[in-house]
């Protein structure tokens, strides 16, 4: 008979083989009933099909809770921590995952928050400016200005008729940074003005395109005083915008920009992180997006938890509050696909997973992001920079 | 009998037999069919399979084995656990030198679904060598079902002097 013994050395690292419960948190569950949140699955031809939703109310699911248990159990007992990039840097940052970095909780200021929150940003990794300085905005702003004007008399037109006058406005954004190493975040809006009325408040935003770091300072560490490190540019408005913006950029600063594309295995990494923040009142469901491979027609699965009941799985998967592991993100999407084939019968691991959706941000495999709660900016700021800065070296 | 053993049926003069095990048929397929097109001096016969264990009905027609390729497409996770649990059902013996991993799809990195560092565990924990691919490109597809003809007539013993647990100590030792 053996008996489960308490590791006596303190130096150990495998937890006790004996099969000791993790602790439940969440909602009671309800006798027998499971609920399995809302799914919908979209056909073929583009048609929502719902299946029946199965009941109000928030039990545990409990099926989901048992498969939880069984695969903590069969956990390796050494978890290695590494962030979600494959290749290269799989050894992560010495210790500590990105949540366990992150410092202090800065809360934006309203007129940030209303300019970033609910937008559509198009992401893409720049390499280091070139004799970039901060004191110089009204200036770089007054350049950008002329150069639109210019490709607009080249032809390169946006607009088709009337003569619209495009403002262009350079400022800085110092509240979005993770530590003092970090340059401040720098904005660049344009906004249409009418030539007819000269008035102010008739001006439009058009486009707007926003550069910051967020920790980054394994870039940063190693550059010499010249440069300006600011590895993530989000731009929300038209393309050919973007375009004329980004070779400025490129034409005054020397630097490069490349799309940021999220790979299946950062956007699961995204899932889990986000799923364990805390949660808010109405909160909306955790929504995964997938695309099915090697189909004649292409198809889209659509699979939505709630809140509550994902963030309840991912409480029975985390051992340590903070640190995030591989094989805990690896257990938490292995229970979700494993309770969607329970039903379906479908392997959700053979798809790939494009779009991941939760309370706190969105996030979209061709590099598109949204964020949705102004507290965690910074915290998705962090993975998008530490994201932006593998595909720069 | 459940379990592939190495040596546990005579060999047939001049050919030898690769088994590739993998969740994606198409892949397979067009493997296969980039090593027939090759020139090689034996008689070679690729089975396919989707996972172990093979059926037992066809047990006795089927020859030995000299080497099987576990294929792992690094967009899909469940090949990974496909291969991981056909694992289970090939004896030991035939680690030594006769099991290669193959991943597939590294083209594409922006793509990928699995972890490297679980692959790289996988082949230390069976110490097998672990190869890797982009099928979807033709000359790397020629060139993968070079490496593999070779790898096969080392483990069916064409090549004098060089046995497979030889070849799979050189392979290992050059990361």
């Amino acid at each position: 008979m053996t008996k489960p013994t308490a590791p006596s050395s303190p130096g150990k690292a495998s937890p006790p083989a004996g099969p000791a419960a993790p602790k439940k948190t969440g909602s009671s569950p309800t006798s027998g009933r499971h609920k399995y949140g809302d799914l919908a699955r979209r056909g073929a031809d583009g048609k929502r099909v719902q299946t029946a939703p199965g009941g109000e109310g928030r039990s545990g699911s409990l099926l989901v809770m048992e498969s939880a248990d069984g695969a903590a159990r069969t956990l390796a007992s050494t978890g290695r921590l590494s962030w979600g990039l494959p290749f290269g840097r799989a050894h992560g940052r010495g210790g500590l995952s990105p949540s366990g970095r992150l410092l202090v909780q800065r809360n934006l200021d309203p007129q940030a928050t209303a300019l970033l929150l609910r937008k559509r940003w198009a992401l893409y990794s720049v390499t280091p400016l070139y004799k970039f300085s901060s004191a110089h905005l009204k200036a770089y702003a007054k350049l950008l200005s002329a150069y639109i004007a210019a490709e607009k008399q080249k032809g390169v037109a946006v607009e088709v008729g009337v003569e619209l006058d495009i403002k262009v406005a350079i400022s800085s954004l110092p509240d979005l940074k993770g530590s003092d190493q970090d340059e401040a975040a720098v904005l660049v809006q344009l906004s249409l003005r009418s030539q007819a009325s000269q008035k102010k408040s008739e001006e439009k935003l058009v486009w707007s395109g926003w550069f910051c770091s967020v920790c980054g300072d394994d870039l940063s560490k190693n550059m010499p005083a010249d440069f300006t490190c600011l590895p993530v540019f989000l731009a929300n408005g038209a393309e050919s915008y973007t375009s004329i913006v980004g070779s400025w950029f490129q034409k005054t600063f020397d630097c490069c920009f490349h799309r940021l594309a999220i790979s299946p295995l950062s956007l699961s990494w995204m899932a889990a992180m986000w799923t364990g923040c805390k949660l808010e009142e109405n909160a909306s469901a955790m929504e995964l997006v997938f695309s099915v491979p090697n189909l004649p027609q292409s198809l889209d699965i659509s699979y939505a938890i709630h809140a509550e009941d994902a963030k309840a799985l991912w409480d029975t998967v985390q051992k340590t509050p903070g640190e995030v592991t591989q094989e805990e993100v690896d257990v938490f999407m292995d229970c979700l696909y494993s309770h969607f084939h329970r039903h379906f019968k479908i392997h959700l691991s053979a798809t790939k997973l494009v779009k991941v959706s939760t309370a706190v941000a969105s996030a979209h495999c061709d590099g598109i992001i949204k964020f949705l709660q102004s507290k965690h900016v910074i915290e998705v700021l962090m993975l998008l920079t530490e994201l932006a800065i593998s595909q720069i070296q | 009998m459940a379990v592939l053993r190495p040596f546990d049926k005579l060999p047939v003069l001049n050919s030898a037999t690769l088994l590739l095990v993998g969740s994606d048929e198409g892949l397979q397929q067009e493997l296969a069919k980039a090593m027939l097109q090759e020139k090689k001096s034996f008689k070679i016969s690729i089975h396919l399979a989707t996972s172990l264990p093979l059926p037992s009905e066809g047990d006795h027609l089927r020859p030995r084995i000299d080497l099987i390729v576990f294929m792992i497409d690094i967009k899909s996770k469940y090949s990974l656990k496909n291969v991981e649990a056909s694992l289970a059902h090939v004896a030991a013996s035939f680690f030594l030198g006769k099991v290669c991993f193959l991943v597939t799809g590294v083209g594409r990195v922006n793509y990928c679904s699995v972890e490297m560092s679980s692959i790289w565990k996988l082949g230390e924990v069976y110490c097998s060598p672990v190869l890797y691919c982009e099928l979807e490109l033709e000359r790397i597809r020629v060139a993968t079902a070079q490496r593999l003809l070779r790898m096969l007539q080392i483990c069916a013993g064409h090549v004098p002097g060089v046995s497979a647990l030889t070849f799979n100590f050189m392979l290992r030792n050059s990361y």
